[in-house]
C-alpha cells in the first residue's frame, strides 16, 4: 500500500508540472502590456521598458517560465500589486479559508449524498426514491448563488438564525462556535449542487451492485439484510462512488467562487474574482495555481482510498 | 447466473411488450412537464421582440424598486426603475442563446477531438487525450475564471470560457464511441473501398456518434446555462447596459435587503429554465437505456415475492424427504409477459441423497433451486403457487426471520461461478467466518479456528495463509472449495448446488465431486445437484430429475436414466455426453432451441425437436406417469414402449 501512495505521489508530479505550464501559458498570453497595467496608459515609455525588464518580461518565454518555476520552488509567487504584500502569503491564507469552507461542503454533500442514494436504492420505486429523486433533481438544477441569497434571506434577514456575510463576527467573534455558526449557510448552499450528483450516482452503482451474485450469495448464508446492503452492497458501491467525491471535490472548490461572493467568505474564490477585475494578474496566477494542486491531491486522495477500498487495483 | 431464466426474454424480446420512444417519454410525466416548460420558455423568448413589453434599458427614476403586481409593472421595477417583466424576458433570451450557443461550441470541437483520438488511435490519440485531461484537472469553474481573466469580463468571453472547459466532456464520450466503431467491419470496408480517413470518419462514423453528442449536449446544455450565469453574477460576462438572467441576479444582490424580488426573479428564472432541461434531459436518458427499459436495474428484495392462493397449497407427498417440492411455479413478469420459468415441478431429496436435476439454459433447474430460499430476484421473479417443505415445514408461508434463519443455516447453496459469487472486497477468510457468525456466535478466536478447520476440510493447502488472501488471488478450483466450505459452515441439512462445476476445468470439477461425494457420505447432507451435465450426474447422483420448458420430463434412479432413458429429450441429452468427464459438452447439439417460456405450446414442450413426435402430442395436458413410485416420464410414446401406443 505504501509502495502503492508512493508510486501515485510519483505520477502526480508531472501532472503538476503540467498545470505550471499551463497556468503560465494562460497568463503569458495575455493581451496588452502588463507594465503598462500597472502604471496606466499615462505612464512614459522609458518608464514602462524599465518595469518591462524589471519584471523580466523582455525575456523569451521559455526564460520566462524557468524564472518562474524557480521563483516558486523558494515560495516566491510574485508580489501583488493591489494588495502590495506577497501573493503567496496572501493565496494561502485565503485558501485556509476556502479549505473550512469547501472541506465542511465535501463532507456534507459526501454523508447526505450516500445516505440519500443507498436509501433511494433500498427503496427502488417507493415513496422515499420518488421525493429523493425529485429533490435532488431540484437541487441540480438550482443555482448555488440563488440558493445562497434564498437563504441569507430566510435564516440571516427573516428568522436571524445565521449571520449572512463573513467567516467571523467582527466584535467577539473568532472562536469554533462563532466560526460554524458562519460555516451553516454558506457550507449548505455550496453542497447542494454535489450532493445532488453523488446521491445520484451512489443511487445508481448501488442498484448495479444488488444484482451482483455475491449479494445473493451474502443472502443465502443469512446475513441479515442490513448486513447485506450496508456491508456488502455499499463497499461495492463506494468503489465507484469515490472517484466521484474527487471530482465534485473540484466542482465545490470552483463553486466556492460564487458561494464566497455571495457570503462574502475571505476564501480565495472571491479574491479572485477580485483580482480578475482589478486586473492583478500575478494573484490570479497564484491563486489558480494552488487551488488546481490542491485538486490534483484530492483526486490523488480519492484514487489511494479507492484502491484500499478495493483489493483487485492494488 | 447459471440457468437464464431471466435472460431468456433478452433474447427473444417480445415486440408488444415495447413501446416506441416517444411513447415512454410522455408516459413520463415529468418529462412531458420539462418538455412543455422549457418549449414554452422557448417560444416566449424567441417572440420576446414582438411582445408589448417596455423597453428593458428604460431607466424611470421615479418608479424605482416597484414590488411584484405593480400597476403597469407585473414584476415590479429594479433599482434604476426598469420594467423587470421585460428585463426577465430579454435576459431569457441571452442566456438561452449564451447557453445553447456554448454548448454547440463544445460539441463541436470535443466532439472533433474525440473522433479524431478515437479513429487515429496510436500517439495523436494520447497527445489529444492527454491534453484533455490536463485540461480536466483543473478545477471547472476554476479554468473558466482563468480563461475570463485573460480574456477580459464579457459576455461573449464568458461564452468562449464556458464552451472551452466543456471540451472535454464531449472529447471524452466521444472518444470512446469512435475507437469502438473504428474497429468494425462496415469501416474496414470504407478504407478497403479507398475512401480517405476524412471520408470515413464524417460518412461512416459521424452518423453513428451523432446519438452520443446529441444525449451529451442535452445533459451539459443546463450546466452550460447555469454556469455562463454564474460568470455574470460575478460580473465577468454579461456588462452593462446588456443583460442575462445571472447579470440580473448579481445586480439584485446589491438590494437584496431592501428589494429582494429584484434577484429572486431572475434567479427563479434559472432554476425553471435548468429543471426542465433536466426534467427532460432525464426523461430522455431513461427512454433511451436499455437497462432501465428491460427493468434490468430494478433492485431484487431480500425474498422472493410469494403470490399463491391458501387454498391451493398442496399438502406434503408423505415421503420421508428432507425437501419435498410440491407443484412448485415461479414466474417473471418482464413488462406485459410472464415467464413460467417453473411450470409445477414436484421432486424430493432425502436423507443422505443425491437427487440431480439435468437440463439445458433455460428449462428452469436453477430457478427451482433458487426458490426454495426465496434468492428468486423479485422484480421480476415471484413464486405462483406450490410448496416447499422442508422436513415438514413449509418454506413459503414462513416468515422472513426464519427463512433468514435457515438460509446458510440448514439449507446452504453452493454456486456456478465463485469468481462471481464470493464478494470481491472481503476476503476469503472473513467471508467465511461471516457464513460461521451468521448462525453460531463464537468469539474471534472461536471463528478463526472453525474457519482454519472448514478450510483443511475441503483441502485447501496452507489454510492459514489463505484466510487472508482475496477471492482475486485464489484460482477457479481455490474459489470453488471456499465456497464449499462456506455452505458447511453450519451443518446443512440440504446442500443445494447450483452447477457448482460447470466454470471449472475437468481435473478441478473431478476434484470438487470427490469432494462433495465424500462430504454427503460423512455428514449424511441431502444434496440437490442442478447440472446440465450427465458425466457429473453419473459421479455423484443417486436419482435424477430432468426438466425442460420448467418442468419435469424424465425422473428416476440415475442409472436408469442413463442406462435406459425413456423420455427422447433425456436420451439426447445422454447422447451428448460423447465422453464422461469432458468439459465444454455441446448440448446446442439437439437440433432447435427450447421453447421461450412466456408462450408455452399446448401439449407436450419438446414436440417441436421430438423425432418422435406424433399429431396428438400437440394437445392436451401431458401427466408425468409413474411406473414405480420413483420412476416416471412425462411422454405419449415413451422410448422403449414401442408397441404399447
Amino acid at each position: 500500500m505504501a509502495f502503492y501512495i508512493a508510486r501515485r505521489l510519483l505520477a502526480a508530479i508531472p501532472v503538476l508540472f503540467g498545470l505550471t505550464v499551463i497556468v503560465f501559458l494562460i497568463m503569458a498570453m495575455i493581451p496588452g502590456d502588463p507594465a503598462t497595467a500597472i502604471l496606466g496608459s499615462y505612464a512614459t515609455p522609458e518608464n514602462v521598458a524599465r518595469l518591462n525588464a524589471q519584471l523580466g518580461l523582455d525575456k523569451s518565454l521559455l526564460q520566462q517560465y524557468f524564472i518562474w518555476i524557480g521563483n516558486l520552488f523558494h515560495g516566491d509567487l510574485g508580489r501583488s500589486y493591489t494588495l502590495n504584500r506577497p501573493v503567496l502569503d496572501e493565496v494561502l491564507e485565503r485558501f485556509s479559508a476556502t479549505l473550512t469552507l469547501a472541506g465542511t461542503s465535501l463532507v456534507l454533500c459526501s454523508i447526505f449524498g450516500l445516505l440519500a442514494g443507498i436509501v433511494s436504492a433500498v427503496r427502488q420505486y417507493g415513496w422515499a426514491d420518488k421525493i429523493i429523486t425529485f429533490v435532488v433533481l431540484i437541487g441540480i438544477s438550482t443555482p448555488s448563488f440563488w440558493l445562497g441569497l434564498l437563504l441569507i434571506l430566510a435564516f440571516a434577514v427573516k428568522l436571524r438564525l445565521f449571520p449572512a456575510s463573513g467567516m467571523f463576527a467582527i466584535y467577539g467573534g473568532g472562536d469554533l462556535p462563532d466560526l460554524l455558526r458562519h460555516l451553516v449557510l454558506p457550507a449548505l448552499s455550496l453542497s447542494v449542487v454535489a450532493t445532488g450528483v453523488i446521491a445520484r450516482l451512489t443511487r445508481t452503482a448501488m442498484l448495479e451492485v444488488l444484482r451482483q451474485d455475491y449479494i445473493r450469495t451474502a443472502r443465502a448464508k443469512g446475513l441479515s439484510e442490513r448486513k447485506v446492503i450496508y456491508k456488502h452492497a455499499f463497499k461495492a458501491a463506494l468503489v465507484s462512488v469515490v472517484p466521484v467525491i474527487g471530482i465534485q471535490a473540484g466542482f465545490v472548490i470552483g463553486g466556492a467562487v460564487y458561494i464566497e461572493t455571495v457570503f462574502q467568505w475571505p476564501g480565495i474564490g472571491s479574491m479572485l474574482v477580485t483580482a480578475i477585475s482589478t486586473r492583478d494578474l500575478l494573484l490570479v496566477q497564484g491563486g489558480v495555481l494552488v487551488v488546481a494542486a490542491a485538486y490534483v491531491l484530492f483526486n490523488l486522495v480519492a484514487d489511494v482510498v479507492q484502491t484500499m477500498l478495493d483489493p483487485r487495483l492494488r | 447466473m447459471t440457468d437464464a431464466p431471466a435472460n431468456a426474454p433478452a433474447k427473444a424480446p417480445p415486440k408488444s411488450a415495447r413501446p416506441g420512444t416517444l411513447a415512454l417519454l410522455l408516459n413520463n410525466s415529468l418529462a412531458t412537464v420539462g418538455l412543455i416548460v422549457l418549449a414554452v420558455i422557448c417560444l416566449v423568448a424567441l417572440a420576446t421582440p414582438l411582445l408589448p413589453l417596455a423597453d428593458p434599458d428604460a431607466t424611470a427614476p421615479a418608479d424605482r424598486l416597484l414590488p411584484v403586481f405593480s400597476d403597469g409593472h407585473l414584476l415590479g421595477t429594479d433599482h434604476l426603475g426598469r420594467d423587470l417583466l421585460s428585463r426577465l424576458l430579454w435576459g431569457t433570451r441571452v442566456s438561452l442563446a449564451v447557453g445553447v450557443s456554448a454548448t454547440l461550441i463544445a460539441a463541436f470541437f470535443g466532439s472533433l477531438f474525440g473522433l479524431v483520438a478515437g479513429y487515429a488511435g496510436g500517439r495523436t490519440d494520447t497527445v489529444i487525450m492527454r491534453g484533455i485531461d490536463m485540461v480536466m484537472a483543473f478545477p471547472y469553474i476554476l479554468l473558466a475564471l482563468a480563461i475570463v481573466a485573460v480574456l477580459g469580463p464579457g459576455l461573449l468571453n464568458a461564452l468562449y470560457a464556458i464552451a472551452l472547459v466543456n471540451i472535454p466532456f464531449f472529447a471524452r464520450n466521444i472518444r470512446g464511441i469512435t475507437s469502438g466503431l473504428a474497429r468494425r467491419e462496415f469501416v474496414d470496408a470504407a478504407r478497403l473501398s479507398g475512401k480517405s480517413p476524412v471520408q470515413i470518419l464524417f460518412i461512416e462514423i459521424l452518423p453513428n456518434v451523432l446519438p452520443v453528442i446529441v444525449i451529451t449536449m442535452s445533459t451539459t446544455v443546463g450546466w452550460m446555462i447555469l454556469e455562463t450565469a454564474g460568470l455574470s453574477f460575478l460580473g465577468l460576462g454579461a456588462q452593462p447596459p446588456q443583460a442575462d438572467l445571472g447579470s440580473m441576479l448579481g445586480e439584485g444582490r446589491k438590494i437584496l435587503f431592501t428589494a429582494p424580488h429584484v434577484s429572486i426573479i431572475p434567479g427563479l428564472m434559472i432554476f425553471v429554465l435548468v429543471m426542465s432541461i433536466n426534467l427532460f434531459g432525464d426523461g430522455v436518458r431513461d427512454v433511451l437505456d436499455p437497462r432501465l427499459r428491460a427493468g434490468s436495474l430494478s433492485r431484487p428484495v431480500a425474498r422472493t415475492a410469494v403470490a399463491r392462493e391458501k387454498a391451493e397449497i398442496p399438502p406434503p407427498s408423505g415421503v420421508p424427504a428432507v425437501l419435498d417440492l410440491k407443484g412448485l411455479r415461479t414466474e417473471f413478469r418482464i413488462g406485459s409477459s410472464v415467464y413460467k420459468a417453473v411450470g409445477g415441478v414436484d421432486l424430493h431429496v432425502r436423507q443422505g441423497e443425491c437427487l440431480g436435476v439435468v437440463g439445458e439454459s433455460g428449462s428452469g433447474k436453477s430457478v427451482t433451486a433458487m426458490s426454495v430460499m426465496g434468492l428468486v430476484p423479485t422484480p421480476p421473479g415471484k413464486i405462483a403457487g406450490g410448496a416447499a417443505y422442508l422436513e415438514g415445514e413449509d418454506l413459503f408461508s414462513a416468515g422472513d426471520g426464519r427463512i433468514r434463519h435457515l438460509r446458510g443455516g440448514a439449507v446452504a447453496y453452493v454456486f456456478q461461478d465463485p469468481l462471481s459469487t464470493l464478494h470481491p472486497l472481503f476476503t476469503v477468510g472473513d467471508q467465511l467466518k461471516e457464513a460461521i457468525k451468521a448462525h453460531q456466535p463464537l468469539s474471534r478466536a472461536k471463528l478463526k479456528e472453525k474457519a482454519l478447520k472448514l478450510l483443511s476440510l475441503v483441502r485447501i493447502p496452507n489454510p492459514r495463509e489463505r484466510l487472508a488472501a482475496y477471492p482475486h488471488e485464489l484460482s477457479g478450483g481455490m474459489r470453488q472449495r471456499v465456497c464449499i466450505a462456506m455452505a458447511l459452515a453450519n451443518d446443512a441439512k440440504l446442500l443445494i448446488a447450483d452447477e457448482p462445476t460447470t466454470a471449472l476445468d475437468v481435473t478441478v470439477q473431478a476434484q470438487v465431486l470427490t469432494l462433495m461425494n465424500g462430504l454427503r457420505r460423512e455428514r449424511n447432507a441431502a444434496i440437490l445437484f442442478i447440472t446440465h451435465d450427465f458425466g457429473v450426474v453419473s459421479a455423484i447422483c443417486d436419482r435424477v430429475a430432468v426438466m425442460y420448458a420448467g418442468r419435469i420430463v424424465e425422473t428416476g434412479t440415475t442409472s436408469e436414466i442413463l442406462e435406459n432413458p425413456r423420455h427422447p429429450y433425456t436420451a439426447r441429452l445422454i447422447e451428448c455426453v460423447p465422453v464422461l468427464g469432458e468439459p465444454e459438452r455441446r448440448l446446442d447439439a439437439i437440433e432447435g432451441r427450447p421453447p421461450v417460456v412466456n408462450n408455452l405450446p399446448e401439449g407436450c414442450a419438446f414436440a417441436d425437436r421430438c423425432p418422435r413426435v406424433r399429431p396428438e402430442c400437440r394437445s392436451g395436458e401431458l401427466e408425468l406417469k409413474f411406473s414405480a413410485p420413483e420412476r416416471g416420464v412425462r411422454c405419449l410414446y415413451p422410448l422403449g414402449e414401442e408397441g404399447a401406443a
